[in-house]
């Protein structure tokens, strides 16, 4: 074969070993999802007439959008807390010898790679009426009775951004290795303080990371049912909760699956504006 | 004065970030260690610290046979998704690693797409199709869903070991003589396995707890230990489960570990 005279370059592989995983992913996550979209466009429950009522349903339905919105702005709570206290542990990394490197790590992925369930269940046990926290305080003195953490805004957003930390403080320590640190010594030496250069150098060199961080983190709180459910109780409704209990409880499947398709596109449209965001800074940061 | 004035404000930043960074490390690994204390009480209920020290739980915990089948079925479904995952993942990584071709990014996007989009909404999707096909709900359908949320682990970590390749080293293997499928046994195979292995225990983890797809593709036969443990904590805070929490931090340090030292895994996460 003529083919053979020409050096064929030995690093690439022929695209089309993806066509098993293509095949798969076609058959069992793009053909289901499609099917999801027809689904929600039915108006009855069993699924035979045509119609947008799902979604007008959910978009007049003040109880739905609340549900919609305390969700999204729950995740917007936990990527801030993950934020504020990711960064610090990125910086630390870089700041100590290596046995201390790994340890952090090793800290930083423990929750990434425990139970979801156990990592949850420990929340309970701190922030529960005979918990922790409140142990403390009673014997401190600082309370006189059990307060109410369990099943509060507060105890789901601390326990989520405990859970979701991983997914912000690795994408930071990889933005901020690759930052030269003559940027850092240029700045300082240049009159600049130390927290003057951590805002104008450190943090804007950083932002893909922290970009990265954020998708990441966000996509995880607002999806995460196991820690939503537990922590904060009946009371509290997040979507996909709202989703199961309309998929299973009441087997409204068009329902649900409308319910789906919009919290699809609102976590599509956080992803894709993330994304934006990150090719932008990249511009800005990729020196 | 001006460096004694900055030496202060210095100073203010480092012990700021220290001690944030301090508190959030305490804050990511306490809830590990509180349910290790817990776990070890000698009463009845979660209360911290315990009364006293037994491993009672532990050893009911031996006898808690729901549990030990829930526990079964996960690790029966997560070595076949693993399985799965590292056949179907590493053959795409192949294909997309190291092209920068348009199908190669489309591609690359899609097989990633689970990670980001909820899984419960693929869940409720699969369940559906599965129903229009009439497949009933089995550990064939757990298999498929598990596999397709934990896949993209083995494809970004082989990618992630394919782009580290030193083209040099495949050339020379070629130039002197090696056939493609040789080089790839000898040389590419050997490189990339710590990644390939590090992405199949990121997947297997990710299987065993996977709740959101499960909850739709299981049938009542085939009780899956994370919904289990789950449908516990909802009931009744049982110090049972505090004790099998035990034993999966437990299990989990140790294989890190054991990943640690065969895969690097710390370095693997960050670069």
């Amino acid at each position: 074969m003529a083919a053979a005279s020409v050096p064929r370059d030995v690093t690439s592989y022929s695209i089309g070993l993806a066509a098993p995983l293509t095949l798969f992913f076609l058959v069992f996550f793009v053909a289901p999802l499609v099917q999801l979209f027809v689904l929600s466009l039915h108006n009855d429950t069993a699924g035979v007439v045509w119609g947008i009522g799902q979604y007008v349903h959910f978009l007049t339905d003040p109880f739905s959008l609340s549900v919609l919105g305390s969700t999204l702005l729950l995740g917007v709570e936990v990527t801030a807390l993950c934020l504020v206290l990711g960064f610090p542990i990125a910086w630390l990394y870089h700041r100590v010898g290596s046995r201390a490197k790994t340890l952090i790590i090793l800290i930083v992925l423990l929750p990434l790679l425990t139970s979801v369930v156990v990592r949850t269940f420990a929340w309970i046990v701190i922030l529960g009426r005979q918990g922790i926290i409140n142990s403390t305080l009673l014997s401190i003195g600082a309370i006189d009775a059990p307060v109410r953490l369990l099943y509060t805004q507060f105890g789901v957003v601390l326990a989520l951004a405990q859970v979701q930390m991983p997914l912000m403080a690795l994408p930071l320590i990889t933005a901020l290795g690759r930052i030269d640190m003559n940027f850092e010594d240029a700045s300082c030496s240049l009159g600049a303080g130390s927290w003057r250069t951590f805002w104008k150098v450190v943090l804007p060199l950083s932002l893909p990371g922290v970009i990265a961080g954020c998708t990441l983190t966000y996509a995880a709180a607002i999806t995460a049912f196991i820690t939503q459910s537990l922590i904060g109780g009946g009371q509290m409704l997040f979507m996909p909760m709202y989703l199961y209990q309309q998929a299973s409880t009441l087997q409204n499947w068009p329902f649900a699956s409308a319910i789906s398709i919009i919290f699809l596109l609102a976590v599509l449209a956080v992803v894709t504006v993330f994304g934006m965001l990150g090719r932008l800074s990249r511009g800005y940061g990729g020196a | 004065m001006g460096g004694r004035k900055r030496t202060w404000e210095a100073i203010s930043f480092e012990v700021v970030m220290t001690a944030i960074a301090l508190i959030a490390l305490i804050v990511i690994i306490a809830p590990s260690l509180v349910v290790l204390i817990v776990s070890f009480t000698n009463g009845f209920s979660l209360k911290f610290p315990p009364p006293g020290y037994s491993a009672r739980w532990y050893a009911e915990l031996w006898n808690a046979w729901q549990l030990h089948f829930a526990a079964k079925n996960s690790f029966v479904v997560a070595m076949w998704s693993t399985g799965l995952s590292i056949v179907l993942g590493v053959t795409a990584a192949l294909a997309i690693a190291r092209s920068a071709t348009l199908s190669a990014r489309v591609l690359d996007s899609l097989f990633m797409s689970p990670l980001v989009l909820p899984a419960l909404a693929f869940g409720l999707s699969a369940l559906m199709l599965f129903s229009l096909v009439g497949m009933p709900v089995s550990t064939l359908t757990l298999i498929i869903g598990h596999t397709v949320v934990c896949v993209p682990y083995v494809v970004r970590n082989t990618v992630a070991a394919l782009a580290q390749l030193e083209p040099t080293l495949l050339e020379s293997s070629t130039i002197l003589g090696a056939s493609r499928s040789y080089t790839f046994r000898r040389i590419v195979l050997p490189l990339i396995r710590p990644g390939v292995i590090a992405g199949g225990f990121i997947a297997f983890m990710s299987s065993f707890d996977n709740v959101p797809v499960s909850l739709f593709l299981r049938d009542a036969a085939t009780d899956m230990l994370p919904i289990r443990m789950w449908q516990d904590l909802e009931g009744k805070l049982d110090v049972t489960i505090a004790a099998l929490s035990g034993v999966l931090i437990i299990a989990t340090v140790a294989l890190m570990a054991i990943m640690e030292r065969v895969t690097g895994l710390s370095k693997r996460l960050t670069s």
